[in-house]
């Protein structure tokens, strides 16, 4: 088996380049046969939204994506993992996050991408506040029941490396 | 030996402050009894601590349950559940 890899996690207020994720991760080798990405983006919620502040708890951000992605990489035989989450002001159509995962085949990449966005959803140290279009006081938008049950989902079934 | 407490979304906004150094008195063992203890420093914690259930808790930057003890703790960050992704 090859070195365990090692996955690229950031935060950051930048927005990024999903073609150029592909690339950095794919570029000068012939092992890769599956890359699943996920993006992540604003909603404008019908026109009610002018934007999303993101707060962050900054070092934990990224400790607990890591930690996250770690984990993701023992379960699935992947090739490469990268796990991109901004924060700050973003505006309806822009990218929030990002997941990269590569593998031989598309079972894994496609399980591990699942995976990490599910736990990402409720474990990693970010929140969400509305902007409204009108200008009235947005509120902290709520967690959702839905992506906990999605989370605990992954405690079952645990999949063997071969 | 001081503890520094961090805050985050709503919780920052109802205490007032984004963070804060406390000395914790004798007795406060766990995060429950942080909570609780924190509740009862005043109004704007106990607005934003009204219902600990719902409160997230990070040592030293690792999610923690409620019965997680404190001791040797730097760190302690309270936030509602997270909504990222």
């Amino acid at each position: 088996m090859p070195g365990a890899v090692v996955p690229t996690v950031r935060i950051q207020a930048e927005d990024f380049d999903v073609a150029a994720e592909i690339i950095k991760m794919t570029q000068g080798r012939a092992d890769i046969g599956a890359v699943v990405t996920f993006s992540g983006l604003c909603r404008d919620e019908a026109g009610r939204l002018a934007a999303l502040e993101l707060e962050h708890y900054p070092g934990m951000a990224e400790a607990e994506i890591g930690r996250i992605a770690a984990e993701a990489v023992a379960r699935w035989p992947l090739q490469g993992l990268t796990a991109i989450h901004r924060h700050g002001r973003i505006a309806p159509g822009e990218n929030i996050v990002l997941v990269v995962a590569a593998s031989a085949h598309r079972q894994a990449a496609f399980e591990a991408a699942n995976f990490l966005m599910d736990y990402l959803k409720s474990r990693a140290p970010f929140w969400k506040k509305e902007h409204h279009t009108d200008g009235s006081q947005g509120g902290w938008v709520e967690a959702k029941e839905a992506d906990d049950e999605a989370a605990s989902r992954w405690k079952q079934a645990v999949p063997k490396r071969n | 030996m001081s503890t520094k407490l961090i805050y985050f979304a709503w919780v920052r906004e109802r205490i007032g402050k984004p963070e804060e150094d406390v000395e914790l008195p004798a007795g406060i063992e766990t995060v429950a009894d942080l909570l609780r203890w924190l509740k009862s420093r005043g109004e704007e914690y106990e607005h934003a601590l009204q219902y600990p259930d719902v409160i997230r808790v990070a040592i030293n930057q690792e999610h923690v349950e409620h019965r997680e003890k404190i001791s040797g703790a730097r760190e302690i960050a309270l936030f509602p559940p997270m909504t990222g992704g």
